[in-house]
């Protein structure tokens, strides 16, 4: 069954296109690395399967319909996401603020609601670390957090943006061990962004690489290539595979070691 | 001292005003938009000498004039926040423009501390049941929307794409906000809203971890300072808008060095 399809789809943003003519299809159950330089178009992509952006050409399909804000078949964990200084609200009441969070009224919660909660921070292992405050916990206990509120609801797709941003490898590798082990046993689909594969690498059953407007979607061994990659990139691209590794280089530049830069949408915080 | 007709006024005045002003307060913590409050306070001056000048009350004046630059901020509100020169500078004219009015009328020292610094002691019975069928108002709205709000507030990225419209809560939150800065100003003075709206509500957000404590608590603390302040006013003398001030200032610093220990 395919959860997400792209169909000849073109994705803008002001003037710029970030996503042209681009197809794939990604089934149901799938885990997909999704790679690509800055500005490549990963959170684009994600906005456009949430409803959030229209395509300005081609289809998309999410579980077969149009893409629709409020999907509760789609969980979301948003690239870097910052709260107030100084905010002593517990990690429990933040997360919890996404049941039910479009509906009018009292943020008070059912007791199915906050079962369901509990039971997400569970799937993660953070029902203590939920009892403190969002601010005084480490960037790898923060992502549990918010990864467990994408759980709620129990969603059949997971868009995970950049969800090792400001991790160290450790932290790193035990979050793509989490949402894999997840995954295989909640049965979701499930794209992540990262801005370097080696993470991903054994985790992921394909990648999905986004450059120059294109799109290429496949196994790793066949996506990680001088062929493929040079043709995202547009200019020469060596892979070079060590110690179960692997390096994309332009040139002498680690091309996925560069410092990164958060895409810029018009359509952040404040005015949608 | 509730022997005294203006007193029992100003108890039940500053009660409606702090109970309400808490957990607006406390949202507007939430979002980091203190700075709003204040700047919409000034506009509310404009807007009182205004309404005194073209016949009407300068409550009516003052609460109209918040109310349209609270939608304003709310529509534009993401825009506005980068260019804090220019809010400066509107800020500083409406607060002339608010001069300028009030040049034109005669009493123009006492009416000008009056709104500046507010002058609880002198609310009639008529302005209480207005502030209170205003807040009751204001406080309803807030209930309705406060769900969707927090998830707006907290994290706005996520709320977009469960279907929450961010525009349309900030407008109608900014509402809010402009009809409660109002109210404050009719205890404390344009100048002094911050004493009841974020004063108790910042540190209400260091001393809890639960939104409901929080707002709770915020409400609770802004009406022991509005009442604290009223009678430490009565007696030492001292102009009730400092009183409430100093309590509100006080009780900040304690929660802050309670937060940070």
């Amino acid at each position: 069954m395919k959860t997400l399809e792209f169909q000849n789809v073109t994705l803008t943003l002001g003037r710029r296109t970030v996503l042209a003519s681009v197809d794939l299809v990604i089934d149901a159950g799938e885990f997909i690395g999704v790679l690509g330089a800055n500005g490549a178009g990963k959170t684009t992509l994600m906005r456009a399967a949430l409803g959030l952006l229209t395509p300005s050409g081609g289809r998309i399909r999410v579980f077969g319909e149009h893409p629709r804000r409020g999907n509760p078949l789609i969980g979301y964990v948003p690239q870097h996401q910052s709260l107030p200084a100084g905010l002593r609200l517990s990690g429990f009441d933040i997360i919890a603020g996404v049941v039910a969070g479009h509906r009018l009224g009292l943020p008070w919660l059912s007791r199915a609601g906050r079962e369901e909660v509990s039971w997400a921070l569970e799937k993660v292992g953070a029902a203590d670390l939920a009892r403190r405050p969002l601010g005084a916990l480490s960037g790898g206990e923060r992502q549990r957090l918010l990864l467990a509120q994408a759980l709620i609801g129990r969603p059949r797709l997971l868009l995970l943006d950049e969800p090792l941003i400001s991790l160290d490898p450790r932290h790193q590798q035990g979050m793509v061990d989490l949402i894999r082990d997840l995954q295989k046993e909640l049965g979701f689909t499930a794209l992540f962004s990262a801005h370097e594969i080696n993470p991903l690498l054994g985790a992921i059953d394909r990648v999905l690489y986004l450059g120059g407007g294109k799109a290429a979607l496949g196994p790793v061994d066949a996506v990680i290539t001088p062929v493929v990659l040079s043709r995202l990139y547009g200019t020469p691209i060596e892979v070079v595979h060590l110690n179960n590794r692997i390096f994309v280089l332009a040139g002498n530049a680690d091309l996925e070691a560069q410092p990164h830069l958060h895409e810029h949408h018009g359509a952040s915080a404040g005015h949608p | 001292m509730l022997a005294y007709a203006f007193m029992r006024h100003a108890f039940a005045a500053s009660a409606v005003v702090a109970l309400i002003a808490g957990p607006v307060g406390y949202f507007l913590v939430l979002r980091g938009q203190t700075f709003a409050g204040h700047a919409l306070s000034h506009v509310g001056f404009t807007g009182a000498t205004g309404g005194v000048l073209a016949g009407i009350s300068p409550f009516f004046g003052m609460v109209a004039a918040t109310l349209l630059a609270g939608l304003g901020m709310g529509a534009f509100g993401a825009q506005l926040a980068e260019r804090d020169v220019a809010i400066g500078m509107v800020l500083a004219f409406a607060l002339a423009l608010g001069m300028l009015f009030l040049h034109f009328f005669t009493a123009y020292a006492t009416a000008a501390t009056a709104l500046l610094f507010g002058n609880v002691l002198a609310v009639d019975i008529a302005t209480v049941w207005l502030l209170l069928a205003l807040g009751l108002g204001s406080i309803a709205a807030l209930a309705v929307i406060s769900r969707p709000l927090l998830l707006a507030s907290l994290q706005p990225e996520l709320a977009e794409a469960k279907g929450v419209s961010l525009r349309l809560y900030a407008v109608l939150f900014m509402a809010i906000v402009a009809i409660v800065t109002a109210e404050c100003a009719e205890i404390v003075g344009v100048l002094l809203v911050f004493t009841l709206m974020v004063g108790p509500a910042a540190a209400a957000s260091r001393l809890t971890r639960h939104v409901l404590s929080g707002v709770a608590l915020a409400a609770a603390l802004a009406l022991a300072e509005a009442w604290g302040g009223l009678s430490l006013a009565f007696y030492t003398d001292w102009p009730s808008s400092f009183s409430i001030t100093l309590l509100s200032t006080l009780v900040y610093l304690a929660a802050a060095a309670l937060a940070s220990r």
